[in-house]
């Protein structure tokens, strides 16, 4: 079973995070609340996995993981 | 013209039973004539157990109500005698188009999948589907069959004893005592039988209104099924059009919460709703208005002894996905030829316990199934209307979102896994016909396979040997000799065969299948036939 990948992935990390904050660029809260959730629902497609995703649900729910880094 | 359910079908006529000095004992009351009821009665009657229904009204169901009715309950009701009324008279739909604000976002086919005898539903009135089970019954009762419907006989007393229950019955003449063996509840969410034994009725309640009505309109409408998710005629809201016989639509609007019931029900305030739906120039008459709120919630168990619960008596969920009526006529099914067993001494009362086990299963499928839809259409928070909005947006352009939406996933039959009466699977037979699973129905040329099955067990062989009858300890097993070139299409060994050259299937009387082999054991096959009627 493939495994919820939590090592770093991405080749250029500053290029995706300025990308991901310039998405929200000049947006109101409710449209940055909209895009968040296609955001999500677009990569929970992607990924398909019941299993892998079930882990990042997980992971994003556990607020001492997040805080701990 | 008066209309079908302002009719009296079966209204009150004196019955012996209320002249007799001491309450007359039958083997089968069903109470409530309802579409469950109703296929209850059929089946016993099918069985050959005589049955007495009662019912406090003497008219079918006011107004449309349930409308869509399942293949499986079509099939159910084919085993009855009156399938052929039922499709013929219902409408078959196969688009949907599904609307999110101001535009349409996607529209899908339901491609009904070849090689079935029945379509994956029709729409129909409640009362033309009872309509037709009562014709029926009454076909029955000229044929000299113990099987009747006491019009306005109303249950307001029960007391269970271990061997029967004691009714006390009131109709227009006065109070009646009346005794049954077995006594199968069937008299709705409001159940008085259920009432009347203080039982629990447990779950979710849902605070949404929704206003259903029936217009009579001559409309260009295509018969397909539109769903709109907050469109502007219902802002925040959801609306759903469908198409029922006699040029009749269902129109279902959601209201919301802490509405006046009253006021909105009033023509005057319905029919601006209903224009602005449907365009000021269509002109439409209103058959039927209603509003309702909905509640998922079951009883804990089915079963209570004598007196044993099916239907919406025993289960009630929300409207989406038509699981209700459907899922009642199948609680009908597996009950029937089990009471059948345990009447004629063939099987322990036990066997009863199945009766709960599987249908308190698949009362927990169609609960889940219809609480997500209702979730989905009235969503409870902040959030989860934000990311059914963000489905719908992406409906329209993306593929893999349309499956995320969810206006109601309609009833299939629950596959009856971990069953107390399944016995052996067989590896390399396909997922779809697995112990627990109700028949799947193929093509043998000019008939169906369907057609050939139910009402006693059943050895279906497909290119494998065996005896043509079994007599289990007075159990008798009849073999249906099948072969794949039965049929040229191929879907026969699809479905029954997989990757397998023979298989054998134990078929129980309801169609579902109970074990099956690959090669004949006749040790095994009378283990799982013992097993299937609760010997075991």
């Amino acid at each position: 079973m493939t495994k919820l990948n939590t090592e770093a992935h991405i080749a250029r990390p500053d290029d995706f995070y300025a990308a991901l904050i310039a998405l929200h660029e000049g947006r109101s809260k409710a449209e940055s609340d909209a895009i968040n959730a296609r955001l999500i629902l677009i990569l929970a497609n992607h990924i398909g996995d019941q299993g892998v995703l079930q882990e990042a649900l997980t992971a994003a729910a556990d607020s001492r993981h997040a805080t701990q880094k | 013209m008066t209309r079908i359910f302002e009719t009296p079908l079966y209204p009150y006529r004196r019955s012996r039973d209320q002249d007799a000095s001491s309450p007359v004992r039958h083997q089968a009351v069903v109470v409530g004539a309802g579409p469950v009821g109703l296929a209850m009665a059929l089946d016993l009657c099918f069985h050959g157990i005589p049955v007495v229904v009662v019912d406090d009204n003497d008219k079918v169901s006011f107004g449309s109500r349930a409308i869509c009715f399942a293949k499986r309950p079509l099939e159910i009701l084919d085993r009855l005698g009156c399938g052929d009324a039922l499709v013929e008279k219902g409408v078959v739909w196969n688009r949907g188009r599904v609307f999110f604000d101001e535009r349409q976002v996607y529209e899908f086919d339901l491609m009904a999948e070849a090689g079935h005898k029945r379509p994956a539903f029709i729409n129909l009135q409640q009362y033309h589907f009872e309509k037709f089970l009562i014709d029926r019954v009454g076909a029955l009762q000229a044929a000299g069959k113990p099987i009747e419907i006491r019009g306005r006989n109303k249950v307001i007393g029960i007391e269970a004893k271990p061997d029967h229950a004691a009714l006390t019955i009131d109709t227009p003449e006065g109070t009646y005592g009346l005794e049954a063996d077995w006594v199968i509840a069937c008299d709705g969410a409001n159940s008085s039988v259920r009432a009347l034994l203080g039982l629990d009725f447990k779950g979710r309640v849902f605070e949404d209104n929704f206003l259903i009505a029936d217009v009579v309109m001559q409309a260009g409408f295509p018969p397909e099924r539109w769903f709109w998710f907050d469109p502007p005629f219902n802002r925040g809201q959801s609306a759903l059009l469908h198409k029922q016989p006699d040029n009749v639509w269902r129109i279902d609007l959601q209201l919301g919460r802490d509405i006046d019931k009253e006021k909105e029900k009033r023509p005057e305030n319905v029919i601006p709703r209903l224009k602005a739906m449907l365009g000021d120039e269509v002109k439409f008459e209103l058959e039927w208005v209603s509003i309702y709120t909905f509640q998922c919630r079951r009883m804990e168990k089915f079963r209570h002894g004598r007196v044993i619960f099916a239907g919406d008596a025993a289960h009630q969920m929300s409207p989406f996905g038509a699981r209700g009526a459907n899922s009642g006529v199948q609680d009908a099914d597996n009950l029937a030829w089990k009471l059948k067993l345990v009447i004629a001494g063939l099987a322990p009362e036990r066997l009863l316990d199945s009766y709960d086990a599987e249908r308190v299963k698949a009362a927990d499928e169609n609960l889940l199934n219809s609480t997500r839809s209702t979730d989905f259409i009235t969503p409870k928070s902040e959030v989860s209307r934000l990311f059914r909005d963000a489905v719908l947006d992406l409906s329209e352009k993306f593929p893999f979102a349309r499956p995320l939406v969810n206006s109601g996933r309609l009833s299939t039959p629950c596959i009856l896994d971990g069953s107390p009466l399944n016995g052996p699977d067989a590896e390399g037979l396909p997922a779809a016909t697995r112990p627990g699973a109700s028949a799947v129905d193929a093509p043998l040329g000019p008939d169906w396979l369907i057609d050939r099955l139910g009402g006693r067990f059943q050895l279906l062989t497909i290119d494998a040997e065996a005896p043509d009858h079994l007599d289990v300890d007075g159990i008798s097993v009849e073999r249906l000799v099948l072969s794949a070139d039965d049929d040229q299409t191929g879907t026969l060994a699809d479905r029954w065969l997989g990757t397998a050259w023979s298989a054998l299937y134990l078929i129980r009387p309801d169609q579902h299948v109970a074990a099956r082999w690959e090669k004949f054991d006749e040790e095994a096959v009378r283990a799982a036939v013992n097993r299937a009627a609760g010997r075991g």
